[in-house]
């Protein structure tokens, strides 16, 4: 919570005013029962109209300055709430964007969603009512055990025993149920996870047809969540009951003890009916906090939930700052006896990696599905840190270089071609948001996406729906190359990235790469042999290691696995014809 | 949508528990009473201790001992019609929330293609939510207040006739600034939800693909459109809640008008000697005691416009037109022979872009057709028309001889075996996500299965094989271990007409070669539709249909096709070019 706290420092102000104004009204409201009081003694009493006119005056006014006091409260309230709230998702948003691929894998999209949503609204409210209620309700509280104690110091007594019982309840209330609003929110996640589940799937589940089943499964998952929050209904629905039961019995005990104290002269009626409107008046004070009591409660279960994110930190250095210096004998890149294993995983995913490659190199990198092809060219980028040895870009450990200023030099293209909602340009600029137009025709052409770009109706400026869901396969994959290309990345990695394109749109695409070697470091992850033969280096995976390193006609001679690879694959047209007929 | 349609929606809602809803009024009735019952009793006690010596103790302790027993069952009471609440609260909304996903599981795919997955979960998760806490508030105390308000009322009437009157007339004042401030807010809160929905949207998008936006050092752009709907999003939510707000201070400003109104008329006609000065103090505490519950009514009211601004959200997703309702006397189709004809297709996603016309297509069981052209030319629009994800805009597709629209969907679509590009693990172990088409798959039909399609190979290396939770989208499965797993799915299930779309463009040939393998012998027999690129594969093909933008310019068998020496000749040569 103290985490969270940071958020209201520029809200210093409101955060102040909003309860002293609460506080105002609330003295307000207390002086209107004395000039009640006034008009029927003097007024009445004394058969004094122009009293009671100017009473009356008075009341009205004190009602004027209460709704002015009243107001000012709830604006400060709420404008410190929603600043508070709005500082705070755009921290947690920040927070979440730094976190690094690791901690992603770990945490899951569906729960941060929710956090940043409805974690953060619950927590909003509690600050808005907190302010707006937290002082006023423990004023009037304890100003009318103070008042009680002005009457008599024995019948008083009373308030002390109840008032600290009172106190027990509700945290014992709040301590009993802020585990179960955790779990509330826990379930909401899960009912989160599988309305996108099925969104995402929803082509697969109707192919399946299993849209009952997964009703089914929403249904339980729904009642899951249904039940916990009756069950934390059932324990704070105790809230209000217990504590007018605690009251009145206080009630009950200070009639008995203030009849004994009249009874022996210490008292008068007038003083137990005072005594009486105080423990009313707590009552009613503490209904009003009970239900503040819930909503706090679920406030500091949410808060706690963002707590946990924030101390989640990115497990990865950012800040190196080793300046890059180009050497023509060093290698761009460097693998020294790299391994990698995934955090919960049980065996490694790559071991013992270990080559180089200079400028304008390109590396092909072929092997088995599941072989660690895309982990191994995941490390480049350091969207993972290698687990064991040290990758060096220009001979210097990648960890020593700011994070950024890496990144920046390095084009990806990941495996699964993603767009985002907006336009051709706005999606190519994620590569470089300053490139001129010019600068996109010309990564568009190298990854053969003008020609379809240039149909549409609006060229650069043509829409693009989120994740790209109007263009096919094939376009995403060239348009994501074109976002890579924009770069003009020292290093360009292509995952896999050209799989849905057909044979001659794919060889244009390498001839377009070929023509940019000077300045240009290329790795290719392919299925393909034809798409990697020409590397310069074709390294071959299978189970996390290396077993072959050297061109396509080396390797063709002396790696096993590469000519299994290449034979099943690459067989002449005519001579696969022959065998056909 | 507008609010009263919304309101009358969430009644018929509640509805179904209208038992338990006259049972949280009659705890309601009795709480109040009882409430409005002690006050009395502590009266009567007071009366009792008069001065020095003159308490009546066994009288008190017979009252002290009816106070007890009132505030017990006032207490019971209390918390039983909160159960009660909270039951029907979240009965309510657990409906509205089966009801949105029944409907997501009905919605054309044309619907979820052209909707933010963001907005759709933001309707569904922060809306109803917000729903759920305003009607459990509505629940509490509108009931309570309106109770009490009857009671005072009758409590005043009994004392003074004419004061009465006032009060009651002056009352409709507090409501009518409750509702024009309410009426004013409805908007504000819609606002609210809408850019709540915006931004949820965004924050699935940038979160979903966290990966990608990192890789690209995207995340400074996505803060700044982040912070910009965020500041909106502030705006129109201070707006919101401080008018909002404003409803409580300014009728309990009216109400201590009426106070006052009250005490001065009061204390004339005292002074005329109307009333007594007991009367006169007995009816300001009443009068105080029923406008109390209009101020509670009143917040009551704000948070239900809040509650009916994001309720209209979810019902605009719940009444969205389903797809087109099956015929009723529509087909079974049961494994199917496979025989398919598509005569005079007309499709087109919208109007103005004309794709697929006057297409036809007679495929005999057990034909393999495979579908061929450039990138983007449109080869999934076939598969949506097949599967009968969209609809055809005119002439018709026939399984067996009967219209697709004559068969109902589900066994259309089950008598297809579908892998499609896109991989789509769920959470959950990697057995579940194997059994979706078979779920009472014994073990040695799954493994079978991951055999056939060369999956069990990584399965078995995974910490708890089978048994592996996989995170959301599969966790750390590379591409070609999630399509081995797709694959694995429709392995297991065999059914009779397949769909491969691009199905093995992840995995790697030397594995590829195998599944082939286990495929042709799946095929055998079987009709079935391939997406590929891969002309070995398409050579086989009974069928070749050539697709450019989005039509069928060319079809016949690979050896037609090259003699017609036309697009696909073009293509062929092209692919051992380069």
């Amino acid at each position: 919570m103290k985490r969270l706290l940071v958020f209201l420092k520029d809200y210093k102000k409101e955060t102040v005013l909003a309860p002293l104004f609460k506080l105002l009204e609330a003295s307000f409201e207390l002086m209107i029962p004395l000039v009640v009081a006034a008009i029927v003694d003097q007024g009445i009493g004394q058969g004094n109209l122009n009293y009671v006119y100017k009473a009356g005056g008075i009341m009205i006014l004190l009602g004027i300055i209460g709704l002015i006091a009243a107001v000012s409260a709830q604006f400060f309230a709420a404008k410190a709430a929603v600043g508070f709230a709005t500082g705070l998702r755009s921290a947690l948003f920040q927070h979440i964007q730094s976190l690094s691929y690791t901690e992603i894998d770990q945490v899951g999209t569906s729960t941060l969603i929710t956090r940043l949503t409805s974690d953060v609204n619950q927590v909003q409210s509690g600050v808005n009512m907190t302010l707006r209620l937290l002082l006023r309700s423990p004023f009037i509280v304890f100003g009318a055990m103070i008042m009680a104690f002005t009457v008599d110091v024995k019948a008083a007594l009373v308030f002390v025993g109840v008032i600290p019982l009172l106190c027990i309840v509700v945290f014992g209330i709040m301590v009993l149920t802020m585990p179960m609003y955790k779990l509330v929110q826990k379930r909401l996640d899960e009912v989160l996870a599988l309305t996108r589940e099925n969104l995402t799937g929803i082509r697969v589940i109707r192919a399946f047809h299993k849209e009952k089943e997964e009703i089914e499964k929403f249904k339980k998952s729904n009642e899951e969540l249904t039940e916990i929050q009756l069950g934390v209904g059932k324990v704070s629905a105790l809230m209000n009951p217990v504590t007018y039961v605690i009251i009145n019995l206080g009630l009950v005990l200070l009639i008995y003890f203030g009849a004994i104290q009249v009874d022996a002269g210490h008292l008068t009626q007038g003083q137990v009916i005072a005594l009486i409107n105080y423990i009313s008046q707590i009552l009613v004070e503490l209904i009003k906090m009970a239900n503040l009591i819930v909503l706090i409660t679920k406030a500091l279960s949410s808060a706690n939930r963002l707590s946990n994110i924030f101390d989640i930190s990115s497990s990865m250095t950012e800040n190196g700052d080793a300046s890059i210096q180009e050497e023509k004998e060093i290698p761009i890149l460097e693998f020294e006896n790299v391994g990698f294993c995934y955090a919960g995983a049980g065996e490694d995913s790559l071991s013992n990696i270990d080559f180089s490659v200079y400028k304008g190199e390109t590396v092909g990198i072929i092997g088995g599905t599941g072989s660690g092809k895309s982990t191994l060219v995941n490390l480049i980028p350091r969207f993972y840190d290698a687990t064991s040895g040290q990758v060096l870009y220009h001979g210097k450990s990648i960890g020593e270089y700011n994070l950024e200023e890496l990144r920046g030099r390095i084009g990806v293209v990941p495996q699964k071609a993603v767009l985002f909602k907006g336009t051709i340009k706005s999606n190519l600029q994620w590569g470089n948001e300053k490139a001129s137009d010019e600068e996109l025709e010309e990564a568009l052409k190298v990854s053969q996406a003008k020609e379809f770009v240039e149909k549409l109706d609006k060229y650069l400026d043509a829409p693009v729906a989120q994740g790209g869901k109007n263009f096919s396969g094939g376009q995403r994959q060239r348009l994501t190359i074109a976002r890579a290309m924009v770069r003009k990345p020292e290093i360009l990695i292509l995952d896999d990235s050209t799989s849905a394109l057909d044979y001659a749109t794919d060889a244009r695409l390498r001839a377009e790469l070929k023509a940019r070697k000077e300045s240009m470091t290329t790795f290719i992850v392919s299925q393909r042999t034809s798409s990697i033969q020409f590397a310069d280096k074709i390294i071959v995976l299978e189970d996390g290691k290396i077993v072959g390193l050297g061109t396509h006609k080396y390797l063709l001679e002396h790696c096993e696995v590469y000519q299994e690879i290449y034979d099943s694959q690459y067989q002449n047209p005519e001579e696969e014809e022959g065998a056909d007929e | 949508m507008n609010k009263k349609s919304t309101l009358k929606k969430v009644l018929k809602r509640i509805e179904k528990y209208r038992l338990l809803v006259v049972l949280s009024l009659l705890m309601a009735a009795a709480t109040v009473i009882l409430t409005l019952y002690l006050p009395i009793l502590t009266g009567e006690a007071v009366d009792g201790i008069v001065a020095k010596g003159l308490v009546n103790f066994t009288g008190l302790f017979k009252i002290l001992k009816t106070m007890v027993a009132v505030l017990v069952a006032t207490a019971v009471f209390q918390w039983l019609m909160n159960i009660i609440n909270n039951h029907i609260t979240y009965h309510v909304v657990q409906d509205i929330r089966r009801e949105a996903f029944e409907k997501l599981e009905k919605l054309p795919l044309k619907y979820v293609d052209s909707h933010s997955y963001g907005d759709i979960v933001s309707r569904m998760i922060a809306d109803v939510d917000q729903f759920a806490e305003g009607l459990l508030m509505g629940f509490t105390q509108l009931f309570t207040g309106l109770l009490t308000i009857v009671g005072t009322l009758f409590f005043m009437f009994d004392i003074n006739v004419k004061i009465a009157l006032v009060v009651v007339l002056l009352t409709p004042l507090s409501l009518f600034v409750a509702g024009f401030i309410a009426k004013r807010t409805y908007t504000m809160f819609k606002k609210q939800s809408e850019t709540r929905g915006e931004q949820t949207s965004l924050i699935e998008e940038m979160v979903g693909n966290l990966k990608v936006v990192k890789a690209f050092g995207h995340e400074d752009e996505n803060q700044e459109n982040f912070d910009e709907i965020n500041g909106r999003l502030q705006k129109y939510s201070l707006d919101a809640i401080f008018y909002s707000s404003l409803v409580n201070p300014c009728t309990r400003f009216i109400n201590s008008m009426i106070y006052a109104g009250v005490g001065i008329t009061g204390a004339i006609s005292a002074l005329n000697g109307g009333i007594s000065v007991g009367q006169l103090t007995c009816f300001l505490s009443y009068a105080n005691q029923y406008t109390k519950p209009f101020n509670e009514i009143s917040g009551v009211i704000t948070e239900l416009q809040n509650a009916l601004a994001c309720a209209a959200r979810v019902f605009e997703l719940i009444e969205e037109e389903p797809e087109v309702p099956e015929k009723k006397d529509a087909v079974i189709l049961e494994n199917a022979n496979g025989e398919i004809t598509l005569e005079h297709v007309y499709f087109s996603y919208t109007a103005d872009k004309k794709l697929i016309q006057d297409f036809n297509l007679s495929v005999k069981p057990g034909q393999r057709i495979a579908i061929v052209g450039p990138t983007g030319c449109g080869k999934t629009t076939l598969i949506n028309l097949l599967m009968r994800f969209y609809d055809v805009n005119e002439g018709k597709i026939s399984v067996d001889g009967n219209e697709i629209r004559d068969i109902t969907r589900g066994s259309l679509r089950t008598n297809y075996g579908m892998v499609l590009q896109d991989t789509w693990i769920r959470g959950g172990t990697v057995k579940d996500n194997i059994v979706i088409g078979k779920p009472d798959a014994t073990m040695e039909e799954i493994i079978a299965a991951a055999k056939a399609s060369r999956a069990h190979d990584f399965i078995k290396r995974l910490p708890q094989g089978y048994d592996t939770v996989l995170g959301e989208e599969g966790g750390n499965l590379s591409q070609g271990q999630k399509q081995l797993l797709c694959i694995t799915r429709v392995m297991l299930c065999l059914p009779p007409m397949l769909i491969l779309d691009e199905a093995t463009s992840s995995i790697d040939t030397r594995t590829e070669i195998k599944i082939q393998q286990a495929f042709a012998k799946m095929m055998e027999g079987r009709t079935s539709f391939i997406v590929a690129h891969r002309l070995s594969t398409i050579r086989e093909a009974d069928i070749i249909l050539v697709m450019k933008d989005g039509n069928i310019i060319e079809q016949g068998s690979h050896e037609e096709l090259l003699a017609q020496n036309g697009f696909y000749a073009e293509l062929y040569n092209s692919q051992f070019a380069g």
